[in-house]
């Protein structure tokens, strides 16, 4: 379990980061906190000719409060979110969801821009970036563009970034006063991926209105289900078996722990805890 | 047992405190000296090319372009590699019947298993030695793998060694009584139920791994060996690579966790040896996380089919099994892989009175990593039969399972006596512990709390084991059937000019505390302060010869010799005192480092002094006196088989029938383990063990597919409990001691590990049980949890 040789640059600037990758044709792979790209290496899994450690470009820093919501620089890391004022205030869904995300070791050196371009399926951000219509900024040799969460998450492993851009930056929308979100995941031990689990954002609870319902650890990418938000939205969240019909839209995927039968009855299950926890 | 009784008693005794271990800092601090830790001048790396395949026939393997890689020092094949080792075969004699095929380091003609070495590649690197492995060409045809050891036996299985007619490794039968006489009988209710008991693995924090260190100018190898048993190594590297025993030396310096894991040949292990002494160098193999989980042991994978039968009064008549067990290709050497299913044979229901008592036990070959011994041998299998179905039968005559215990388990007051299967056992006490169990638990409170919840929708169970534990195991465990395993430890106690004491033993310490346990004996029983108390062990070559720590016998057989010696030794001081002072030795004691008056505690003689004069004026000293300032005793269990342990244990659990999570909310543990030599390492040995049977219970197992690929070869698939997981864990003591040593000692380190997963799987089953609802399978993962509920 070792790494095969590899080159390593650290740039100074994001120009010269694509750069870098630009140069590296597909052989070049960006390295941020390095918590799912280390392993990967070391089971050689992956085998890039180089790695661009992204942890030297300010122009991928940042955490901020602005007009239009918070912006986080794409290698903040998990524990610089936690710790940043008033998170519970300003984003809750995040601040609820961040405990759950592996273990203080890892989020210690683990990015939200690493979570949000790796996009495994059973990844936390990726369902709360759909919940809170994130926009995620994206830098290449065409230019900057931005790409909304729902047209991000393509695939298994698989996102609207190319091999040759980088995320800078993901911006959460403010929210608004009325606001409610719910967290529920199903995990055998704390931190671990989940089995199941959801995040949501609903404009309103009595009736519910708007709702964004991000999945995550149920298919091959995290993902929302429109016409099940449709099926709860005006209603009050506490019937909510007709809308579960509309879970079969997901492909649940089976793996070693369970299979794709009890993910989908997990789905439902996460969904009602959470919606339950929201309106109580 | 006669001996020094008093030794206990004594003021500065520290045998019963709770004292710190001395290593702990060290190890805190970083200081620890791991395998991994050695850098030996000009050491080289080996990387193992491994089978892919559960089963492949080896046409060849071209290792051309890796011998040209950067770095590449040697390349060795099976076939190259059993030129300079010969091959082992894992059977015991007394085991009868048990056969295993010659299995070499590196496969030569077959691969049997997935992660099975193949090529051993040593590089000046391990990065190199990997880079090169890639570069390996093997030309294996894949064969139909045998994966299901509940087929492996049938007509239309693949044999997997040609030399036998079918792919049984080994059976027994236990028939006590008249079984089908029994629960034929009126009034007697049979439950049956059928076990599966998934396979695990030890998961030790520190991997296997070695240095292996040849000089041929001595021709010596030198073993840096992390594991239990060095003399054992010695033997076995000795005979295999053609060395002189005397020119084998093992040294185990600190060793990250065991559990039995690292008690055993494995292949990659003698191949570095064999590689150091073809090269003239220092290897170093480390195992990583993803060979630890293909090739370290596994343990258990048994499906058993068993029934109890129980009187209307709540008498249990008998209990009626059929055990089968896959082992993987070979039997593991030297300590065979039939001793688990043997252990079952032997121990299920032992706390039990009963008369009627039938097992059967088949252990069968696969392609699947060998199985062997790992902490709690065989117990949480043999006491997830009885207790579970003690409870099972309890729920069908309506009676609590507290009385239904109360009414079969073996008087406290009816030692010695032999157990229905015919172990004999002595100063075992589950009444006690039981009683204990139910006041330190609160049980009527429990079962109000119980109640209540139901009605709430809320769904807890509380469910209990009592259990015995084999515990410092006689020459008749292994040394009787032919392995080279001492059964007897060996201490000695030196003293020194400054007054210290040196000690040393051939009990090993992998965390658990050995050392510490060492010291505080030899302090208490000869009477100086812990801190002028150094330990040596883990050095063939420096230490009395021994079998090292397994079996939880550490602390009863090496802490025996370790009293014996001590108590030698301050014989052998006071008779010098007795001269030097005038007094007569019966006058005398020795306490706080200083001969004093008996009875008084007058300060005398600072040892220091006296060992000064001995050593350097001895002219001061009557020409007839040979004092001699150190001591070494041997000792070894010998008219019992085993010296058995007793507990109960009692698990309160949630299950959540929603979801089919179980929540562990508390577990319970009353012990005996005779003498509690250190209370605080006694307790975390009990707690790390009820942790890593609620590991078994509830979380962990190596799972295959059809075609015998490990799947969940990482700590991100293979899931141990963790902290955040685990129940407040109570323990108490009883203390019974045996009568088979003057320490009293018996084993405390496999307990937990035996008992908790019945005790869990009774608790998930009383929760269950208003559903009319149960499970029989471990792991019980979710899933497992959620189909029983959902199944009509
Ligand atoms: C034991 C363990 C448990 C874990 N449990 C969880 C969990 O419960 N939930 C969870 O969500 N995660 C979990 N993780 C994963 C962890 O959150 C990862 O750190 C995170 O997913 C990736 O962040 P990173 O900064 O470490 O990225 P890296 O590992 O450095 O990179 C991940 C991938 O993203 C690419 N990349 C990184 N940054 C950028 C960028 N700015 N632009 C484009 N590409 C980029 C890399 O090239 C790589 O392919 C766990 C990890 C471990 C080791």
């Amino acid at each position: 379990m070792k790494a095969p040789d590899f080159d390593y640059a650290r740039p100074s600037s994001l120009q010269e980061a694509l750069a870098l990758l630009a140069a590296g044709e597909g052989g070049a792979q960006p390295l941020a906190g390095g918590q799912s790209l280390m392993p990967m290496l070391n089971f050689r899994i992956s085998t890039p000719e180089m790695l661009v450690d992204l942890s030297g470009l300010p122009e991928l820093r940042g955490l901020e409060q602005t007009p239009q919501g918070l912006r986080i620089g794409a290698m903040t890391r998990y524990c610089e979110l936690e710790a940043f004022p008033d998170l519970a205030k300003i984003q809750p869904l995040v601040a609820a969801a961040l405990p759950h995300i592996a273990h203080d070791a890892i989020r210690n050196r683990g990015t939200i821009g690493g979570s949000v371009a790796l996009a495994d399926p059973a990844a936390e951000m990726p369902a709360i970036l759909l919940a809170l219509g994130a926009v995620i900024s994206l830098d290449g040799p065409n230019g900057p563009r931005d790409v909304a969460a729902d047209d991000y998450f393509l695939g298994y492993y698989e996102t609207a970034c190319e091999p040759d851009e980088l995320i800078t930056s993901i911006l959460l929308p403010k929210i608004e006063p009325g606001d409610s979100f719910g967290f529920h995941e199903l995990v055998q031990r704390h931190g671990d991926y989940a089995m199941a689990g959801v995040a949501i954002r609903s404009s309103g609870i009595a009736p519910l209105a708007g709702l964004r319902i991000g999945f995550f650890g149920v298919a091959d990418r995290a993902l929302r289900v429109t016409a099940l938000e449709d099926a709860l939205n005006g209603t009050d969240g506490t019937d909510i078996a007709g809308a579960l019909s509309h879970l079969s839209e997901i492909d649940f995927q089976g793996d070693t722990k369970i299979t794709a039968e009890t993910r989908a009855h997990y789905a439902g299950v996460a969904l009602k805890r959470a919606l339950k926890e929201m309106l109580t | 047992m006669t001996g020094p009784a008093m030794i206990f008693d004594k003021p500065n005794s520290y045998i019963g405190q709770p004292t710190p271990r001395a290593d702990a800092a060290r190890l805190l601090a970083g200081r620890g000296r791991f395998v991994d830790d050695l850098q030996l001048p000009r050491m080289v790396h080996a990387a193992f090319y491994r089978s892919p395949y559960a089963h492949a026939k080896i046409n060849g393997i071209d290792v051309t372009e890796a011998r040209a890689a950067p770095g590449v020092v040697a390349v060795y094949t099976g076939a190259e590699l059993s030129k300079h080792v010969t091959p082992y075969v894992g059977v015991l004699s007394h085991l009868a019947g048990l056969r295993s095929a010659p299995q070499h380091p590196l496969a030569v003609d077959a691969a049997r298993w997935q992660g099975e070495p193949l090529v051993m590649v040593i590089a000046q690197t391990r990065a190199q030695a990997e880079d090169a492995c890639e570069l390996i060409d093997p030309d294996l045809e894949e064969l139909p793998a045998v994966v299901d050891s509940e087929t492996a036996l049938d007509a239309e299985t693949p044999v997997l060694h040609s030399e036998f007619d079918s792919n049984l490794a080994w059976e027994r039968t236990v028939d006590v009584g008249d079984i089908d006489s029994a629960f034929a009988a009126p009034g007697v209710t049979v439950v049956e139920r059928q076990f599966r008991f998934g396979r695990h693995t030890g998961v030790t924090l520190e991997s296997r791994g070695t240095v292996c260190d040849y000089d041929p100018s001595e021709e010596q190898l030198t073993v840096y060996y992390s594991g239990q048993a060095p003399h054992m190594m010695q033997v076995i590297y000795s005979k295999h690579l053609g060395i002189a025993e005397e020119n084998v030396r093992v040294i185990s310096n600190d060793v990250g966790g065991s559990f039995g894991i690292k008690i055993h040949t494995y292949g990659d292990e003698i191949a570095a040896g064999v590689a150091a002494k073809l090269l003239n160098r220092p290897v170093k193999f480390i195992a990583d996380r993803l060979e630890s989980f293909m090739t370290d042991i596994h343990a258990r994978d048994h499906v058993v089919t068993a029934k109890m039968g129980i009187s209307e009064q709540g008498t249990i008549v008998g209990i009626d099994f059929d055990d089968l067990t896959g082992i993987g290709p070979f039997s593991m050497y030297p300590r065979t892989s039939a001793i688990e299913c043997n252990q079952v044979l032997n121990l299920t229901g032992a706390p039990y009175a009963m008369e009627n008592y039938r097992a059967k036990g088949r252990v069968v070959f696969q392609n699947k990593t060998l199985m062997c011994q790992y902490r709690a041998v065989g117990h949480p299998i043999a006491m997830a039969i009885a207790d579970c179905l003690l409870e099972d039968c309890a729920r069908s005559i309506g009676m609590d399972p507290v009385d239904v215990r109360r009414k079969n388990l073996m008087a406290d007051d009816s030692y010695p006596r032999n157990s229905t299967s015919g172990m004999k056992l002595d100063d075992l006490s589950h009444q006690k512990a039981l009683e204990k169990l139910t006041e330190i638990m609160d049980y009527k409170g429990l079962r109000d709390d119980q109640e209540a919840k139901r009605k709430a929708g809320v769904y807890r169970g509380i469910g209990f084991v009592s259990m015995v534990e084999v515990t410092n195991p006689s020459p008749m465990f292994y040394g009787i059937g032919g392995a080279p395993i001492a059964s007897q430890d060996g201490a000695t106690v030196r003293l020194d000019a400054g007054g210290a004491l040196h000690i040393s033993s051939s009990i090993t310490e992998q965390g658990q505390g050995t050392n510490a346990i060492l010291g505080q004996i030899a302090a208490g029983v000869f009477g100086v302060d812990i801190e002028r108390v150094k330990v040596s062990t883990g050095d063939t070559k420096t230490v009395p010869y021994g079998g090292g720590t397994w079996a939880s016998r550490g602390a009863g057989i090496g802490g025996e010799a370790m009293l014996q010696a001590a108590h030698a030794l301050k014989e052998q001081v006071l008779e010098v005192a007795g001269v030097l002072l005038q007094t007569p030795v019966e006058a005398l004691d020795i306490k706080n480092g200083c001969v004093v008056d008996a009875g008084t505690d007058n300060e005398r003689m600072p040892l220091a002094d006296l060992a000064r004069t001995v050593y350097y004026r001895g002219n001061e000293l009557p020409s007839d006196l040979k004092p001699e300032l150190i001591a070494t005793r041997h000792y070894r269990v010998s008219d019992f088989p085993f010296v058995f342990t007793n507990g109960a244990m009692a698990a309160h659990v949630e299950v959540d029938i929603e979801t089919g999570f179980v929540k562990v909310l508390h577990f319970w543990a009353v012990e005996d383990c005779g003498r509690v030599i250190n209370p605080m390492l006694v307790d975390e040995q009990v707690r790390g063990g009820v942790v890593q049977g609620i590991g078994g219970a509830l979380y962990e197992e190596c799972l295959y597919s059809p075609e015998g690929q490990l799947m969940n070869a990482t700590m991100a698939d293979y899931i141990v409990p963790m902290a955040a997981e685990m129940p407040e864990i109570t323990v108490a003591h009883i203390e019974t001691p045996t009568k088979t040593s003057v320490l009293g000692a018996k084993g405390a380190g496999e307990a937990g590990t035996g008992g908790a997963p019945a005790a869990i799987m009774n608790a998930v089953n009383d929760a269950l049980s208003p559903l009319g609802k149960s499970i029989w399978q471990m792991p019980m993962t979710p899933e497992r949890v959620l189909q029983v509920i959902n199944r009509n």
